[in-house]
């Protein structure tokens, strides 16, 4: 069907106002996505995937711009033994980064090798991508693929000792980055990726990751604080059997934050755990959209998300389990819950269990809900003051999708740092 | 130590009065028992005390040595010296047991400008006072309450006390869900806390806690007022007679 003269325009001009890099491996994938991108028009505020999200500074030609935003703090992950590469507004810093070498995985830079043509990528840049447009449109990353300026590619071949962590700095008002990377985890590997950051004015980033057989990825990401941050963000999986995908995202303010994570369970026996915390306060909006395929037997997934709402903060979960005919034995889990603690924020959630095979489990569950009055009680009457208290009880709660980190020395941190940030809204 | 005059109380959201102007009088160093049939407002009587939210004071007034407590935050209260035990303590899942009682306590020091005590000290001075409440290491990792039997939660409320040392300790109904050995041990950790400086008010249905934690003085409440008030034979007696006589008695 061809789109209306509107969408197309808006389209149009979107592209317009890009440029694509020429040549090399990823052209035919370019090529691909973008006459993706324009078969199926950017998103407005009729496409039903959008309904809680308003998609037009996502869209629109050039970033809104963003102030700088100074927190005051170390960077997180800061204490993490760990390979560090470093983005700012979407321009790699070889001065900040380390060394990109490490046992067990090579890494390279999209735009480093970009004009070669042969490159064990080439058959994975926006292959995954080009698979998840079905049942649910996302035109938006194959944008990314069409545009992408820069990124890594990480091949991993053995257990990687130490996190790799990606990390976004925010310097211009302007800035409107396009980052892609790809990750091949070969049968059995292991590796642990931590992204930080603000990352620019705007910014557009898609994550493929193909883990093989028997291999484990583990993720852990935090969204910065900073107020006028824009961010789309697509995490695409494809999990082998006996492998093990667990992600977590910590999002802490920021005007717009969209973050999709769709994965495949392919092989038998995979595990997928997503699990996300977010604390909004302000004019924030946040949106987890999670769409978890089951298409072998005996695997078992697990969506995790717990966000904190006031002052006018919005959150949104749209989260779905489809289990594939022949899917036996699934294990599927949903939670997504929210604390609001005035009545100026509101949570938005449209859970979705889609399933046709008969011998599973799925649950699913939303929650809205206040501060719980008599536990507050109960810690004041103990001498908490109420401010300390409420923040004790937020901690609580967010606590329970912390705890889906692995890693207890990356958790304790990541409680760490919302605590602080609990702290300081109080002082 | 506590001074109640004609406390007057209703419900915040409804037209009801369940407290109509009780008056008590406890001094430093003596326990007070409080009994009466359901509903006679023993319960509230606590609440009102330690700041729970949902009463309205109509009338009356409350002072804890001299200081008005009824315009107080609850956490105001505790630093001020005043304790309730929960008929039905709280769980919270995701706060640990150690991080709530530590931060109850060095939040009470900090109210009354003394420093906060280290995590060595407070680990040291926790174990000491659990021991002799039979309260081990698990139960104090664990989410406060959370999955504790009704013993646990009712000694996990003693231990706050033994830690915060609270001047006036409100119990309420502290022997309702347990058994009789749980009743033992939860009553000598109270009496292991009664001292010249610290008063007691104890809120129950029945005698028999009171075999336990001796009273100087029995009150009987009903329909928000207290009817009578003698020594620890008016407990006795209530128990052998029920309440019907003494409303009887007192019209």
């Amino acid at each position: 069907m061809a789109l209306a003269q509107q969408v197309s325009d808006a389209t149009e001009e979107r592209i317009a106002s890009l440029s694509m890099p020429e040549g090399g491996f990823t052209a035919a994938a370019r090529a691909d996505a973008l006459a993706r991108v324009r078969q199926m028009g950017l998103p407005g505020r009729r496409d039903e995937y959008w309904k809680f999200t308003r998609p037009d500074t996502l869209v629109q030609a050039g970033a809104p711009k963003a102030a700088l935003f100074d927190p005051k703090e170390a960077p997180v992950f800061d204490t993490v033994d760990r390979l560090r590469i470093v983005f700012v507004d979407g321009v790699f810093d070889k001065e900040a980064s380390d060394d990109l070498t490490l046992e067990g995985l090579t890494i390279e830079r999209l735009a480093d090798v970009s004009d070669r043509d042969i490159h064990w990528a080439k058959d994975a840049y926006g292959a995954i991508e080009a698979t998840v447009h079905d049942p649910v449109q996302r035109p938006l990353a194959a944008l990314n693929t069409a545009f992408a300026q820069d990124g890594v590619l990480i091949h991993v071949t053995g257990k990687v000792s130490k996190p790799v962590n990606i990390s976004y700095m925010h310097r211009s008002e302007t800035s409107d980055a396009y980052l892609h990377h790809v990750i091949r985890m070969d049968e059995g590997s292991e590796m642990t990726l931590l992204e930080n950051g603000p990352a620019a004015a705007r910014f557009s980033k898609v994550l493929e990751i193909d883990v093989a057989d028997g291999a484990k990825f583990h993720h852990i990401r935090t969204q910065g604080r900073d107020h006028e941050r824009r961010a789309m963000s697509c995490i695409f999986g494809r999990l082998g059997r006996e492998s093990e995908f667990k992600s977590f995202t910590l999002t802490a303010n920021g005007v717009m934050t969209r973050n999709e994570c769709v994965l495949t369970l392919t092989g038998d026996d995979a595990i997928a755990h997503v699990a996300g915390a977010c604390l909004g306060d302000g004019d924030f909006h946040h949106d987890d959209t999670v769409f978890v395929t089951h298409d072998a037997e005996r695997c078992e997934s697990r969506q995790v998300f717990k966000k904190v709402l006031r002052n006018g903060a919005t959150g949104v979960f749209q989260g779905k389990i489809l289990v594939q005919p022949g899917a036996q034995k699934t294990d599927g889990y949903q939670i997504s819950q929210s604390l609001l603690l005035d009545g100026d924020s509101q949570f938005l959630a449209k859970p979705e269990l889609e399933i046709y095979a008969d011998d599973v489990a799925c649950s699913h569950g939303s929650t809205s809900g206040a501060i719980d009055e008599d536990s507050l009680f109960y810690l004041r009457a103990r001498g908490v003051p109420e401010a300390q208290a409420i923040n004790m009880l937020v901690l609580a709660f967010l606590a329970e999708a912390v705890d889906e980190i692995e890693n207890e020395e990356i958790s304790d941190e990541i409680l760490g740092r919302l605590s602080d940030w609990l702290e300081r809204r109080i002082d | 130590m506590l001074e109640i005059k004609n406390l007057e109380v209703k419900l915040e959201e409804e037209d009801k009065q369940i407290l109509k102007g009780v008056n008590l009088s406890i001094e430093s160093g003596s326990v007070h028992a409080i009994m009466g049939p359901n509903g006679s407002g023993k319960s509230t009587l606590s609440y009102v005390l330690s700041g729970r939210e949902g009463y309205e004071v109509i009338g009356g007034e409350a002072h804890l040595d001299g200081e008005d407590i009824l315009e107080l935050e609850p956490e105001e209260r505790a630093a001020a010296g005043l304790f309730l035990a929960f008929q039905y303590p709280v769980e919270i899942p995701g706060v640990g047991n150690m991080t709530f009682l530590r931060t109850a306590l060095n939040a009470q020091r900090a109210a009354r400008g003394e420093d906060e005590m280290s995590a060595a000290d407070f680990l040291k001075l926790v174990r000491e006072k659990a021991k002799s409440l039979k309260i081990d290491g698990d139960m104090l990792k664990r989410p406060v309450n959370v999955g504790f039997s009704g013993g646990e939660k009712k000694r996990n409320e003693i231990l706050q006390m033994a830690l915060l040392e609270p001047k006036m300790c409100i119990l309420d109904e502290t022997d309702s869900g347990l058994d009789v050995d749980a009743m033992k041990l939860v009553s000598e950790g109270v009496n292991a806390l009664r001292n010249e400086g610290r008063s007691f008010l104890v809120i129950t249905h029945y005698q028999r806690l009171l075999d336990h934690i001796k009273p100087d003085v029995v009150h009987i409440m009903y329909d928000g007022r207290i009817i009578k008030s003698g020594g620890p034979d008016l407990a006795l007696e209530v128990e052998n007679n029920g309440y019907a006589d003494l409303l009887a008695e007192v019209g």
